[in-house]
């Protein structure tokens, strides 16, 4: 079929502008980056892909890719199922007391990253921290300067503290949405309560949960400030992760060339788990009957 | 299986106005009920107290003597059909069919036998391996009354106005269908309704309800026959009853005159004064009662139908001129305005009619009398007293 008239594709055009100037443009340069080696405003030489070459190679950031993957999905593992349970405890019924709940609930998420940090790096002192203090006068023996696993486990706990407000309120919302006959509806079925969510308040918190997985990942994938502020990527590399390692090489050694191959590495890793998130979410959507039902 | 039971049932969401009034029944086991009421009557609540979703203000539900109130609606073990579809869209057509068996442990084969006897009922056969979120809202009722037949040993199954957003030609069908597995499965069964057809051709009794009370119950012919409240009269039949108001003269039924008019020319208005003709006994129960306490609301009512129309004025007859005519196919309807009250008379379609003025005459058997809206009946008929199937064969029988 012949397309007579395509002027609309200049409506398209301030937008494709917007997106070059804050997106495109930006990505070039540091593909432009990482195939050459600067060494200075004048000095630079085109190295092809061997860049990319060293970087596939670097050992220490293998180690930190694994790290990140681990923290990942520790942070989904945990902040999905307690983003729903804390959801579902909120009272359905507006009044001033839900309110309250919804206000204490976000007040995480309105802290500036890098005072999450600071405030987590106090809160969890062995000596003066609450968090700390307390910890250790159960008798364990907790310190996140000095120890990895302590390290790890208290920036994950910070991750949970500062982020799971978010899917709970994202949840709170898709709850909500399910219309009170559902509800009634399961109650003449007969449902008990785990059919109830299975049945009803899973499936249709599906988009929201697609949302949250997918921000939470990308979020806690490029996680910088509240680890870098609270440990600094200590103690050794416990707690280094991949943007740590990337401004280290761009910014700390000025390798802009490996830190621009290692970059763009970074950016397909994101969007191709991103992707495979996304689609295996949204599979059954898009293929209604291909997804086999038991039959009992 | 059970007999329910309402006993001083009222409620309120508010707190101040009451969406059920005082209200007493009993449904019996096995019967096939309507409730029929026009929107804002209660219809929706009563049920919903009947299933347990709301716990009533006042009074008791009692299944088979046994009180319910403090039942959830998992407990009283009742299914319950809403008026707008809910399936369970994550599920398969199957997997939501059996969704109230699985809730109870029902073994498999038995899940598979009955789901397969209802979807076979309910024409859903071909539908079961699909995903019940694509389909369509005819479906996806059906799916929804499917779930509620497919347990066998619920005490009743509830239907709100189930067949709202059922096509026409499917409405009919699916009407058919209720009833016929009401005869198979022995269950009471309670359809909430605003259309008196259907109530009609579901239920062997129907309760009507008016302003949170159940005014009358009864067969849908004792309910046209013999109403025994002007809102019965007007929401039943189609057009409703036609009232008038009236007084009561020395010995007679009259038109009402105003108290301005009688002031004024009293001895002349007196002559126009229009006669009714009641039967006597009812006369003379009227008089007996006006004798012991004066009466302020009388109405005379008649159905359109027993309205007969002549060709020329007789001694008896009455006259009005004509508003309107509608020709509805197979009879028509005469807006008349008689005495200043607007009245439907239903004719048949062959039926000449004067486009101006009618001549007709009110048979003396049809005309009923209400006082304060009830009607005034000097021999109340025992049936009434009585439910079930001996006031529904009486009733057949006088008429």
């Amino acid at each position: 079929m012949k397309i007579r008239n395509n002027k609309a594709w200049w409506l398209v055009l301030p937008m494709f502008m917007l997106v070059a100037f804050s997106a495109i443009i930006p990505l070039m340069t540091v593909v432009n980056y990482s195939v050459q080696d600067i060494f200075d405003q004048n000095t630079a030489y085109f190295v092809g892909i061997e860049w990319y070459q060293e970087v596939l190679r670097n050992t220490r950031l293998h180690d930190a890719l694994i790290r990140q993957f681990i923290f990942s999905f520790s942070v989904l593992a945990i902040e999905i199922p307690l983003g729903i349970m804390v959801a579902l405890l909120i009272p359905k019924n507006a009044n001033w007391k839900t309110s309250l709940v919804l206000i204490l609930l976000a007040l995480p998420l309105l802290i500036p990253w890098n005072v999450v940090g600071t405030i987590w790096q106090v809160f969890a002192r062995a000596d003066i921290g609450l968090f700390g203090w307390a910890i250790n006068a159960l008798g364990l023996n907790y310190n996140y300067t000095a120890n990895s696993l302590d390290a790890w486990l208290t920036v994950l706990l910070m991750d949970v503290w500062h982020w799971t407000p978010l899917v709970a309120l994202l949840c709170y919302s898709g709850l909500r949405a399910i219309p009170n006959a559902y509800y009634q509806a399961a109650q003449i079925d007969r449902a008990s309560r785990w059919a109830v969510f299975r049945y009803i308040q899973l499936p249709r918190l599906k988009s929201v949960l697609i949302i949250a997985v997918l921000l939470r990942f990308m979020d806690s994938f490029m996680i910088y400030t509240e680890p870098f502020v609270l440990t600094g990527g200590g103690p050794g590399n416990a707690t280094t992760f991949l943007s740590q390692s990337l401004t280290q090489m761009a910014i700390g050694q000025f390798d802009l060339g490996p830190a621009a191959a290692f970059s763009l590495i970074y950016f397909l890793i994101v969007l191709l788990v991103s992707w495979l998130f996304f689609t295996s979410l949204t599979y059954e959507q898009e293929h209604p009957d291909k997804s086999q039902v038991d039959q009992s | 299986m059970a007999s329910i039971t309402l006993r001083q049932l009222a409620h309120t969401y508010d707190g101040k106005t009451f969406a059920l009034r005082d209200l007493e029944h009993v449904w019996h086991q096995g019967g096939a009920y309507a409730l029929l009421g026009p929107s804002g009557c209660g219809k929706s609540t009563l049920l919903n107290i009947i299933s347990g979703l709301i716990v009533p203000s006042e009074g008791e539900v009692l299944f088979d003597d046994v009180c319910v109130n403090d039942l959830s609606p998992q407990q009283r073990n009742i299914a319950q059909v809403f008026q707008f579809p809910v399936v369970y869209d994550a599920m398969s057509v199957f997997d939501n069919l059996a969704f109230p068996l699985r809730n109870m442990k029902v073994d498999k084969v038995t899940i598979k036998r009955k789901v397969t006897e209802i979807a076979g009922l309910l024409d859903l056969s071909d539908l079961l391996d699909k995903k019940a979120k694509g389909l369509s809202a005819d479906e996806k009722q059906k799916i929804s009354m499917g779930r509620g037949l497919v347990r066998e040993d619920v005490s009743a199954i509830l239907f709100d106005e189930p067949l709202t957003v059922i096509d026409p030609h499917l409405k009919w069908k699916l009407r058919r269908k209720l009833k016929e597995i009401h005869e198979k499965l022995d269950i009471t069964m309670i359809y909430v309704t605003h259309d008196q057809l259907e109530a009609a051709t579901f239920a062997d009794e129907i309760a009507l309800m008016f302003e949170g009370k159940i005014v009358q119950f009864g067969s849908p012919q004792l309910l046209f026959e013999r109403p025994n409240h002007t809102f019965v009269g007007y929401f039943i039949g189609s057009p409703g009853m036609n009232f008038l108001e009236v007084e009561l003269a020395q010995n007679s039924i009259v038109t009402l005159q105003s108290q301005a008019d009688r002031t004024a020319e009293v001895e002349h208005l007196r002559r126009l004064d229009v006669q009714f003709y009641i039967q006597p006994d009812c006369m003379q129960g009227l008089i007996k009662k006006a004798q012991a306490n004066a009466m302020t609301n009388i109405k005379l009512g008649i159905r359109p139908e027993y309205i007969t129309l002549i060709d020329k004025p007789t001694k008896t007859s009455y006259r009005a001129d004509v508003e309107f005519i509608e020709a509805l196919g197979d009879h028509q309807i005469l807006t008349i305005l008689f005495l200043q009250t607007r009245w439907h008379i239903r004719v048949s379609e062959y039926q000449p009619c004067d486009q101006n003025e009618v001549h007709f005459e009110l048979p003396t058997q049809h005309l009923k009398i209400f006082v304060d809206e009830y009607l005034f009946d000097p021999q109340p008929p025992t049936i009434d007293k009585k439910v079930g199937s001996t006031a529904l064969d009486q009733d057949k029988h006088e008429n």
